[in-house]
């Protein structure tokens, strides 16, 4: 057993706090923030050279700011802080002990190490390959041996995690099954072993050949297993973000699920069905046949989408049960109204909640719709869905999981708290818009990954419609506002972990544990209309849309 | 709460809210359907791509390319062969670095059977403003019938970044009466 002057005990949520898991949270999530704060503005940059009144960078910098922001966002800041998120999870809401706390921090130099070497090898100019990395072409070996180090340092994180529930466990820590957000974290976990596996099978093999060790790689097969990790990952993030939203609105409404049983399976769902959904990166490739496809994004992708439709209707009605627990009970939407909108872990949370599933849900199943992949793939509308995935959704959850990390991991209270209250607001405006108005392109057949829309400086020349160039333009605007709201993040929560004033003993200013509400969400017969109007108003909107896009497919020419 | 081992310890035994259960079986379907409208175009839709593919290499696909615009050249356009081939005839549009090679010009309801393969890297054909796109890759001929059913002329844009000289490669298609 640790000694006992390893933990301290949260004043705010009661917790008890093993001081080596706390300090790989802090290190994670800074790491993360630094990440954070590095790709997002690669990322305005990108935005501003896409909006054509601006075009800002000359092309090769285009390029390589493009492949830097991928990576940086999309893999390094997630993947940190999603090993916070994996530490939170384990070692503190079942109040034990990490596991083999310097395997982790092992973990946590590699991480940082590769992070750093896959940058470096970016800036230098040779590897601006994007994310994607498709061979034949080739980036320098660093490029690819940066990203291995990376994930092998995810791996060992994995590991101490499973590692930590297995003590806890034996150590009785906790009793019963590992509370809800625990299990989502869990489930983040397994699918990151397989997204990892599926990584090092395609880029070690990628490595050999930049060495010149091994010949030929092939590019089909490449993009299949590449595929396996690249949408997996994502799947680690909506798990993530899923046990974040149950875990904010948990922490700040005292929030229950409706049923565990149906939460939990939703999860299950995700491990299940989710690694062959990647088929849908291969909608358009040359000789996968249709019955692989149809097979593998519908029995897969719908079972999964199925478990976040679950979520997206026990999340916001957990809520609504809690609220209506307080009294919170006229009408249809009082609940939602006098929801804390003024705590930025909430709001956050919300407008996450929200967006995912109205933009990131519905856009991702019609772009996986085997045929009307036809009119999106590779368009502006894949960068539109999943920047309303994984921004609009993972990053703004992130963002407000963080401002509960600032009082209960770091002891500090905000610095700014007015500008905290706006900041989901005003990134989630921005973001939303980028989503919107790249879908839009795309819809107007706005090539993705592209740095001159006029072709000016091609030998035959077209003209995408003026609409599209307004897109692009409008596009450039929400990206201006989501970089203010992603900087005010940055500003929020760096300035409160150096000058914030620090929270001692029992005089918590952080969240207040919240009165439990019954033992399940719906013990005491509780209605949730205002759920059911929401969930009713968001499943005609998809059904709408998804036919709304069968019809533009209708209109190219007949092909077979 | 969400943050806490479940009271029950037995959770799997907690009742099931009726709204849960009508909210699932609704989802579910709505997965069937969409399902099954996947399947219900391929019979019913024009637009279905029937993944003919055949394993090639660079230069058998450029040799073949080669004979086609060499036998139905109609003229040039700032150093591109603008090619008119038979209707129904197999023709072969070749990606590369950074070009699509050659123009083609097709006649309208038409059909032909359009090969597309890279002799480098990836690319996407991205065909506008009609909106149709598919992913090229080297070492795989394409193949689709396309029955272009509107006049005019088309861009072809690659849209699979490929290089420095990515947004320079742009090709054209003519639909004639
Ligand atoms: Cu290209």
């Amino acid at each position: 057993m640790p000694a006992r002057e390893q933990f301290r005990t949260c004043p705010a949520t009661g917790l008890k706090i093993h001081l080596p898991a706390e300090k790989l949270i802090k290190a994670n999530a800074v790491a993360a923030v630094v990440f954070l704060a590095i790709g997002g503005l690669f990322g305005l940059l990108v935005a501003l050279t896409r909006w054509p009144a601006v075009h800002l960078l000359p092309a090769e910098w285009f390029y390589l700011v493009l492949t830097a922001h991928g990576l940086d966002v999309l893999l390094v800041w997630i993947i940190f802080f999603e090993m916070a998120v994996l530490y939170f999870a384990s070692a503190i809401l079942l109040n034990s002990r990490i596991a083999a706390p310097k395997a982790a921090w092992t973990g946590f130099w590699m991480m940082l190490a590769g992070a750093v070497i896959t940058n470096i090898a970016v800036l230098q100019g040779k590897s601006s390959v994007m994310f994607t990395s498709y061979v034949p072409m080739q980036a320098q070996p660093h490029f690819y041996l940066g990203i291995i180090l990376f994930a092998v340092g995810a791996l060992i994180g994995c590991f101490v995690f499973f590692g930590t529930l297995v003590i806890a466990k034996e150590e009785h820590t906790y009793e019963g099954s590992v509370p809800l957000v625990t299990f989502g974290a869990l489930t983040a976990a397994i699918i990151a072993v397989f997204t990892i596996a599926s990584g090092a099978i395609i880029l070690i093999p990628t490595l050999l050949w930049s060495l010149k060790i091994v010949s030929t790689i092939d590019p089909l097969m490449y993009k299949a297993v590449w595929w396996a990790m690249g949408h997996s990952s994502q799947q680690i993030n909506v798990s993530a973000h899923v046990a974040i939203w149950y875990a904010i609105a948990a922490i700040v409404l005292g929030a229950k699920p409706i049923s565990e049983k149906v939460s939990r399976l939703a999860f299950l769902m995700y491990i299940l069905f989710l690694q062959l959904a990647s088929a849908h990166h291969l909608l358009v490739e040359p000789g996968i046949s249709s019955e692989w496809k149809i097979f593998n994004t519908s029995y897969a992708m719908y079972l999964a989408v199925l478990g976040s439709l679950v979520h997206g209707m026990t999340v916001p009605g957990s809520i609504e049960a809690a609220q209506r627990m307080k009294g919170f009970n006229n009408g249809l939407f009082e609940w939602l109204r006098k929801a804390p909108w003024g705590n930025p872990a909430f709001a956050g949370m919300f407008l996450s909640l929200i967006l995912f599933g109205f933009l990131g849900g519905i856009s991702g199943v019609v772009l996986g719709t085997e045929q009307i992949n036809l009119i999106m793939h590779n368009t502006m509308y894949v960068p539109g869905h999943f920047h309303a995935t994984v921004v609009t959704g993972t990053t703004l959850a992130f963002m407000a999981l963080t401002y509960l990390l600032v009082p209960l991991i770091f002891q500090r209270e905000l610095i700014f708290p007015r500008l905290a209250k706006l900041q989901p607001y005003l990134f989630a405006l921005g973001a939303a818009g980028i989503s919107l108005f790249m879908m839009g392109a795309g819809t107007l057949g706005v090539s993705r990954r592209h740095w001159d829309i006029t072709f000016a400086d091609a030998p035959l020349g077209f003209e995408y419609p003026g609409a599209a160039f307004l897109m692009m333009g409008l596009n450039g605007i929400a990206a201006v506002l989501a970089a203010l709201g992603g900087l005010i993040f940055i500003v929020v929560v760096v300035g409160s972990i150096l000058y914030g004033k620090k929270i001692e003993g029992g005089a918590a200013a952080g969240p207040k544990p919240a009165a439990v509400v019954g033992k399940y969400g719906s013990a005491g017969t509780l209605a949730i209309p205002g759920t059911a109007v929401l969930v009713t108003v968001f499943f005609i909107a998809f059904v709408l849309y998804y036919f709304v896009n069968w019809k533009y497919l209708a209109e190219v020419w007949p092909l077979r | 709460m969400s943050i806490w081992p479940p009271e029950q310890k037995i959770w799997w035994h907690e009742p099931i809210a009726k709204i849960e259960i009508v909210w699932i079986v609704v989802a579910f379907l709505w997965g069937v359907a969409m399902f099954f409208m996947m399947i219900y175009w391929h019979g019913a839709g024009e637009q279905n791509l029937s993944n003919e593919a055949y394993r090639t290499s660079p230069e058998a696909y450029a040799a073949k390319a080669q004979a086609m615009i060499d036998q139905y050249t109609v003229r040039d356009e700032g150093g591109y062969p603008v090619v008119h081939p038979p209707a129904g005839s197999e023709v072969y549009l070749i990606a590369r670095l950074w070009q699509w090679w050659p123009i083609l010009e097709f006649e309208k309801n038409q059909s032909y059977r359009l090969h597309i393969s890279s002799m480098d890297w990836l690319h996407g054909f991205s065909l506008q403003p009609t909106n149709i796109n598919l992913q090229i890759h080297p070492g795989y001929d394409m193949v689709l019938t396309v029955t272009p059913d509107q006049s005019g002329q088309f861009g072809v844009v690659c849209n699979e970044f490929c290089g420095i000289g990515h947004h320079t490669m742009l090709g054209r298609i003519y639909v004639v009466e």
